[in-house]
């Protein structure tokens, strides 16, 4: 036997395109969902495959597709954070704040931007350095971020933003929503991120066993901020993007949007004890959101109901996932 | 037993075994890994259902499809890795969902703890019962179990590789108790890859191999080398090979590292090509000399130098740069990410030397994992399978990969062939000897002291802390590092 000369160069064969797909088997299976309740729909109601719904309802996944995005990066790392709503609220503030203050729009942009990125960082390190539960540490940010968008606005949203500004949200290329493009922009990265880089490698060796990770020589506490600095960072992207739809930042947006982007990335078929999961899943669980909203206000069927449908859903998608992986058993008994 | 048969897909795991246990009797189930000794374990515990076969308790077909009905036919199973809860006392684990009780849902204490006292004190039990058993050692954890089995009019008890953990002394202690639990009649399934306690505590021995029953034999006649033989269906040399390798220069110093209450003024040095053996009881400090030297506890006194340099090291970060390597006691739980693939495992501490702006050079990350995945001959259809899949000695392999893949040229290596087959260790030693051929200094703890004097140039024995005797390879015999271990 031989020890390896690790310079020697060889070339390796990529696995092919079948086997590779074979490998997402958890998406494709949220994704026949997907198509599922589209077909389901469509057959329902005439109103739902028309264009400017189908258009209609992918822009509306994008607030909470955008927010998840983040959820997802903190979740494989087996971690939570329950502070994205209200940083929604007060990046959204600060960007207003600015607004009204006469910054020019690039300069109010980036101090939205920043109030996110800096509320992220913060729950990192009390989650890294502080050793304190995500859960704990987010649930702690959630209420003062939210308490410091009130103070800063005073209670009141901000509203008369320029145009230039607004066209983040109903400006169009070729007749797709700029919102769309954002958000396919940002998955695309993700997914690069996740599948490419270094730091999505570490992302799910953290979540997948923090120990060994560390024995490994990696940073975990760096990594772990960043990634609850990206989640923080995508928070304010979202508060930008609806401070623009609705032309007003207000200190009471994003109520309950962590939850949803939990349940999106859940739904999507990550494990919230971390290490697995994918942001193609995650896409896939805030389009099923989206559009099971879209249709039930179609059919007609009250708000009151439709949070029992989603709730229903995320529980059903959870049980079958499970199922799932029960049926092909981990052949671990061969491990003597 | 008979005809068992369980197919996982792609694999046959059992391929018509029979298997059967008399009162009062132990019977060895011997075999490498992946031989199927632990599919029928969890068939008999109700964790796997038979695909085909029958199993019988006296004479009496019985279908156990569930762990209650395994219970119900008097098989317990005491794990390797023990699943009690660590904050309760022994008698709360013992009794555990069954609790005595006064009155509904009102648990008699003195009641359970009295019960828990007879059982204990039946299997000559002397530690305290109202001690949370987080805090007992492995050796009392298992009477415990062994216990709460009883309790539950356990006639079977299998049992999977006990002495994994314990010392020479916990051992014998444990010898027995199994000797008195077969007086009352008790059956026992013993899982072991130690020959030694075959032939001390075993009647009879079956050998695995592949999911087929190769053979059965009374341990009294049967014959160490046949067993090897027949386990690995090819002549292996049970002899530990010895490294006959030229001593480089010192890559390695240690001196005057201390941590209070644990290390006192540790000593030592490894040179380029050189085995050190690091021996001691369990317990005595060896794994936390490493874990100093590592950066994982923080020293109170002492200087390392790295070739040469002083090197100061808080981290295993600070570690790997230093070209230090450690394969810790538990590949598990600190070794292993067992979700991931066995190509992602070998990366992860390389993925700082394999990137490009953040980016994972993919081609060159697959040339070096795919190389070691050949040359430690690591058993996997691809790299990309999942670590969680594969045996106890191939995990092993992948833990060394990542170190060989950083290029570490001090490698501590904690217990490397716990709880793996012969095959396998002896591929583990093979590795070992060619790395050290390469010049890389290998400090080498082991509770297993043939390893150790087989392997080392020179031994170390720790015992409380301090190192209590150094040997040449010359003078090091098995003898003179127990007696010096135990301080005799």
């Amino acid at each position: 036997m031989s020890v390896t000369d690790v310079q020697a160069p060889m070339r390796a064969a990529a696995p092919g395109f079948w086997p590779r797909l074979l490998n997402h088997g958890r998406e494709l299976g949220t994704l026949a969902g997907l198509l599922g309740l589209c077909v389901a729909l469509w057959i329902a109601t005439p109103h739902f495959a028309t264009a400017s719904n189908l258009v209609n309802v992918v822009e509306q996944s994008t607030i909470i597709g955008i927010i998840s995005v983040g959820m997802t990066f903190v979740i494989l790392t087996g971690g939570i954070d329950l502070s994205v709503g209200s940083l929604v609220a007060l990046a959204g503030i600060a960007f207003g704040s600015a607004v009204q203050a006469h910054a020019p729009l690039a300069v109010a942009i980036l101090v939205g931007l920043c109030a996110g990125l800096l509320c992220g960082v913060v729950n990192g390190l009390l989650i890294a350095f502080g050793r304190l539960p995500p859960f704990i540490a987010t649930l702690g940010m959630m209420s003062v971020a939210r308490g410091l968008a009130l103070i800063i606005s005073d209670g009141r949203p901000i509203s008369g933003f320029s145009l230039a500004f607004r066209s983040m949200a109903t400006g169009d290329l070729l007749g797709v929503p700029a919102p769309v493009i954002l958000m396919a922009a940002l998955y695309a990265a993700a997914h690069f991120i996740l599948t490419r880089t270094v730091l999505g490698r570490y992302t799910y060796a953290i979540g997948g066993n923090e120990e060994a990770t560390a024995l490994s020589g990696v940073n975990v506490s760096a990594y772990k901020i960043v990634v609850y600095a990206i989640a923080g960072l995508l928070s304010a992207v979202t508060a930008l993007l609806l401070a623009a739809r609705l032309d007003s930042a207000q200190p009471i947006a994003g109520i309950n949007y962590e939850l949803d982007a939990i349940a999106a990335v859940v739904i999507g078929g990550a494990s919230l004890l971390g290490g697995s999961g994918s942001v193609i899943g995650t896409l896939i669980g805030a389009l099923i959101m989206s559009v099971l909203r879209n249709g039930l206000n179609l059919l007609g069927v009250s708000s009151y109901v439709q949070q029992i449908a989603i709730g229903a859903v995320i529980i059903v998608a959870v049980l079958v996932d499970m199922a799932l992986r029960r049926r092909a058993p981990l052949p671990r008994g061969t491990a003597a | 037993m008979h005809g068992i048969r369980k197919a996982f897909p792609g694999v046959i795991a059992l391929d018509g075994v029979d298997f059967d246990v008399d009162h009062g009797e132990v019977h060895v189930l011997l075999g490498e890994n992946g031989a199927g000794k632990s599919t029928l374990m969890k068939i008999l515990s109700g964790a796997h259902r038979r695909d085909a076969g029958t199993i019988s308790v006296d004479q009496r077909e019985i279908d156990i499809s569930s762990p209650r009905e395994a219970r119900e036919a008097g098989i317990a199973i005491i794990y390797q890795e023990l699943t009690l809860v660590p904050q309760l006392a022994a008698a709360e684990n013992i009794f555990l969902g069954r609790e005595p009780t006064r009155g509904p849902g009102i648990v008699s204490r003195a009641l359970m703890r009295s019960r828990a006292r007879v059982l204990l004190d039946s299997l000559g039990a002397t530690f305290d019962i109202a001690t949370p058993v987080g805090q007992l050692s492995i050796a009392e954890q298992q009477l415990v179990e062994i216990a709460k089995a009883l309790s539950l009019d356990a006639r079977i008890l299998v049992m999977d590789e006990p002495t994994s953990a314990l010392t020479e002394r916990e051992t014998r202690a444990l010898f027995s108790v199994i000797r008195r639990l077969t007086a009352r009649g008790v059956a026992i399934v013993y899982i072991s890859h130690r020959m030694d306690e075959i032939f001390e505590i075993g009647d009879r021995v079956t050998v695995l191999r592949d999911g087929r029953h190769i053979a059965t034999r009374e341990a009294r006649s049967a014959d160490r080398r046949e067993l090897v033989r027949l386990m690995a269906d090819r002549e292996v040399d049970e002899q530990v090979p010895k490294s006959m390798v030229p001593i480089g220069t010192e890559l390695l110093r240690v001196h005057g590292l201390s941590r209070r209450g644990v290390l006192h003024d540790i000593s030592l040095t490894v040179h380029a090509g050189e085995i050190v053996g690091i021996a001691g009881l369990l317990g005595a400090g060896r794994t936390e000399i490493a874990r100093a030297i590592f950066g994982l506890d923080r020293a109170d006194a002492g200087e390392l130098y790295v070739r040469g340099t002083r090197r100061r090291i808080r981290s295993p970060r600070d570690a790997i740069r230093a070209r230090i390597g450690f394969v810790t006691e538990d590949r598990k739980v600190q070794g292993l990410v067992l979700g991931r693939s066995v190509r992602d495992n070998i990366a992860l501490p390389v993925l700082p030397m394999l990137n490009r702006l953040g980016i994972v050079k993919r081609r060159a990350e697959h040339s070096i994992t795919d190389r070691l995945v050949r040359d430690l001959r690591i058993h996997t259809p691809s790299a990309e399978q999942l670590a969680i899949n594969l045996s106890g000695g191939n995990q092993q392999k992948i833990v060394l990969a990542k170190w060989i893949a950083c290029n570490a040229d001090v490698l501590i290596l904690d217990e490397p062939t716990r709880g793996i087959d012969v095959g396998a260790k002896q591929e583990i030693y093979a590795l070992l000897g060619a790395l050290a051929a390469k010049g890389v200094g290998i400090l080498l703890i082991s509770s297993e002291l043939p390893e150790i004097v087989g392997l080392a140039d020179r031994v170390l024995v720790v015992r409380r802390g301090r190192i209590a005797g150094e040997f040449a390879r010359a003078d090091a015999t098995q003898e003179r590092i127990l007696a010096c271990a135990v301080g005799a």
